[in-house]
């Protein structure tokens, strides 16, 4: 099962490599993870997304909390949520694949916010099917380049997250 | 009051009442040593190798309540240094390692000796620090102790640059220190306590089964009250020997892959178990689908809970700090009505004397000298009394088998990472902690080479330690493995060109002792621990080269598929 979870931790050097190591050091798998600072610039907040069992998903959370940096660790995917990834896609826009490209962006509510002659840049944000699917409705061949944050997330309504 | 790095380092090991450093000087370390050099409150050990210094003040908080500190230079202090700490950190001992560090303004250029401390250690450590400010230095040693010793124990780690060490600031020890990310659990939840007391009156087959953290909590006491309150079977650990007395009839014996008999056989079948600072790992349980094939509730109390359900899923997970839990279980099973199952006992009790009754550990002594033998003469001779460091192999488990623990903090072994090279260093740690103390070392001749310069550090500081050498001629746990699984074929099994122990150890300074025969064996130990009681002795004990430890539970294998000496 894929989940996401949520870390808060201190915002310190090294922190970070605690974190990817422990999940290297102990065979656990990383779909993607974000990190950035909080509005306590004291706190960052990281968000890992991972797939495994119950159980290992437990021993994640376990030994996430036994690091001496994590202050709180949720896993989002166990209840409502919201999750949002943003994606930069840098495509070709020639010819007749330069209107083609506008129209299925905008499906997508894309945006471009690069144009030269023969290229486009789409701005993306959505959940990763999202971003997913957009990528399966442009012709493959088209595209130079894309980039993609990583999953971010946080839970819906009263499911807060802090120290 | 302004003070330099260097000496606010001192003062925080003095205000921590740090009696012992054990280390070794080099360049970026050399403003912390002259402060050493400038007072006398803290004794500074002298070791030969970096590893051994971690591994004595590793020893040195196994074998008492203090904390053992090291002090090592950057780089190849550091590298060297390693070993001892992931030692430490899979035995969960608690420990403070201070390294130097090149100056801050060269980290990250190929300084000379500069290594990235904080990275290779990370996964070693329960937690480091690189300090990058003078004003942040007394906090983070304050810090370094205080999540030594708290929670889940371990080594901590603080990492100096030199220039920090030369920096001044006013210095104030912090009294207490709070951090908001670091909350370890004590009390274990109460409505959990309860669900595991009605499942140990309830029990018809109940079994104990205890760890390390029995004994790195100080819950020695509180343990033998519950046992002996509830008439139950009890098998500790390599890491938890001497948490019960090893001589009281409900201990079965140690468990696990060169368990007894009785007690691998009661593990497997009995109905609850109460599994106490533990941790299931796989040479102790064998195979977690053969253990769970025998349908049993699992109490389990941790202080971490990463420890629980992680191998074998339990039905009462309780987290808190041992002895807090222990008093309140012993606390709800007095306000109890209701009493253990007195008939259903006995009958259990019946089942565990049959199992005990296939006398496990008996081995026929001949003509060449049974390695056993040397152990229980070595019990006798100490009264059971002696602080044991042992080494890695199969003299390890024939002195975790055949020396029977009393008293806690007195078995000092590497069990997490096994590490060759950890016996003789360690006994040094624990009789720094413990100065008059009886010490010996059980070790082999494969293992005992791997830090033999420490000879030197004995030497220098008169430490009277008994090193018993139970010398096979071969790296004896692996031939055993070759004999047993890999068709005699002994792939560089056999250890060539020893050196004359005897000389080596004369060479050093000290009473080298070689025995041959099995009839020499009390006359000897006699000898070394009464007429040289006050010097070091190596006592090199030729032993029957093909001598296996039994019993064995293969690797993978389960608790009850042991292979015992009459099977073969
Ligand atoms: C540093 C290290 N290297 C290798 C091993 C693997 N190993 C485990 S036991 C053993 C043999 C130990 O031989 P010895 O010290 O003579 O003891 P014996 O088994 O003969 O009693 C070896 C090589 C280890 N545990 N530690």
């Amino acid at each position: 099962m894929r989940h996401i979870i949520s870390i808060l931790l201190e915002n310190e050097s090294g922190a970070l490599s605690r974190v990817s190591g422990l999940f290297s050091a102990r065979g656990y798998n990383i779909e993607s993870l974000t990190v950035a600072p909080t509005e306590d610039p004291s706190l960052s907040r990281m968000t890992v997304v991972s797939v495994g069992s119950d159980d290992i998903i437990e021993q994640i959370t376990k030994q996430l909390n036994k690091l001496i940096d994590v202050v709180k660790v949720v896993d989002l995917s166990e209840a409502a949520h919201l999750e949002r990834e943003l994606m930069l896609v840098k495509v070709r826009a020639t010819g007749k694949d330069r209107e083609e490209m506008k129209r299925v962006a905008d499906i997508f509510r894309g945006r471009i916010i690069d144009v030269t002659e023969s290229t486009y840049v789409i701005e993306l944000t959505g959940n990763t099917g999202k971003l997913d699917a957009f990528l399966g409705a442009i012709d493959t061949s088209l595209i130079l380049e894309t980039v993609r944050t990583g999953v971010c997330g946080i839970g819906r309504g009263d499911r807060i997250l802090k120290v | 009051m302004q003070l330099t790095g260097a000496e606010i380092v001192i003062r925080c090991l003095q205000e921590e009442k740090v009696e012992h450093v054990f280390g070794y000087p080099g360049g970026s370390v050399l403003f912390i040593y002259d402060e050493l050099f400038k007072q006398d409150q803290i004794k500074h050990v002298l070791v030969r190798h970096e590893q051994a210094a971690v591994h004595a003040a590793d020893a040195y908080s196994r074998s008492s309540q203090k904390i053992g500190v090291c002090l090592v230079t950057s780089g190849p202090g550091v590298t060297n240094a390693v070993t001892g700490i992931a030692t430490a950190y899979m035995d969960s001992v608690p420990m403070v390692v201070l390294t130097s560090q090149v100056p801050t303004a060269y980290i990250g250029q190929d300084a000379f000796q500069e290594a990235d401390t904080v990275g290779i250690t990370r996964p070693c450590v329960k937690h480091n620090f690189l300090v990058k400010d003078v004003r942040d230095l007394a906090a983070t040693i304050k810090k370094a102790f205080f999540l030594a010793k708290t929670g889940r124990p371990g080594p901590v780690l603080v990492d100096i640059p030199k220039d920090i060490t030369n920096q001044k600031c006013e210095f104030v020890y912090p009294k207490t220190i709070a951090m908001r990310s670091y909350n370890p659990i004590v009390k274990g939840h109460s409505g959990q306590i309860k669900k595991a007391v009605q499942l140990l009156l309830d029990a018809k087959r109940p079994m104990i089964y205890t760890g390390g953290g029995v004994i790195l909590s100080d819950a020695a006491d509180k343990l033998t009250k519950l046992v002996r309150m509830l008439g139950f079977p009890i098998t500790q650990t390599l890491m938890g020997l001497g948490g019960y007395p090893g001589t009281d009839r409900q201990h079965l014996g140690m468990l696990g892959m060169h368990g007894t008999y009785e007690a691998n056989m009661a593990m497997q079948h009995c109905d609850v178990l109460l599994a106490i600072g533990a941790r299931f790992d796989d040479r102790v349980i064998g195979s977690p689908g053969h253990f769970s094939e025998v349908p049993r509730k699992i109490v389990h109390v941790d202080i971490d809970p990463s420890s629980i359900s992680k191998r074998v899923k339990v039905d009462v997970p309780i987290v808190g700090n041992v002895p807090d839990v222990l008093d309140e279980i012993v606390k709800q099973l007095e306000a109890a009505e209701a009493k253990p199952d007195a008939k259903s006992l006995a009958a259990w009790w019946k089942d565990i004397e049959e199992w005990r009754g296939r006398n496990c550990l008996r081995y026929k002594q001949g003509d060449l000298i049974m390695p056993q033998y040397v152990v229980e003469k070595l019990y006798e001779v100490t009264g059971g009394d002696a602080f044991v460091a042992s080494d890695v192999g199969q003299h390890q488990m024939w002195a975790a088998q055949y020396y029977k623990f009393d008293k806690p903090r007195r078995w000092i072994n590497s069990g997490g990472l096994g590490t060759m090279g950890f016996g003789l260093p360690a006994a040094m740690g624990a009789r720094f902690a413990n100065p008059k103390a009886t010490v010996a070392c059980i070790t082999g001749e494969g293992s005992v080479q791997m830090n033999i310069q420490e000879l030197s550090t004995c030497k220098q500081f008169r430490l009277p330690i008994k090193i018993i050498c139970l010398n096979n001629g071969y790296l004896g746990m692996v031939r055993q493995w070759q004999e047993m699984f890999h068709g005699n074929r002994y792939s560089e099994s056999y250890v060539d060109a020893l050196p004359d122990f005897v000389k080596l150890a004369e060479a050093y300074g000290h009473v080298g002792m070689r025995i041959d025969k099995p009839a020499d064996v009390e006359g000897a130990f006699k000898e070394a621990f009464v007429k040289h009681k006050n010097e070091l002795v190596f006592m090199d004990f030729r032993t029957n080269p093909t001598a296996n430890v039994f019993p064995m539970i293969a690797a993978g294998r389960g608790l009850s598929e042991m292979i015992l000496a009459e099977d073969l």
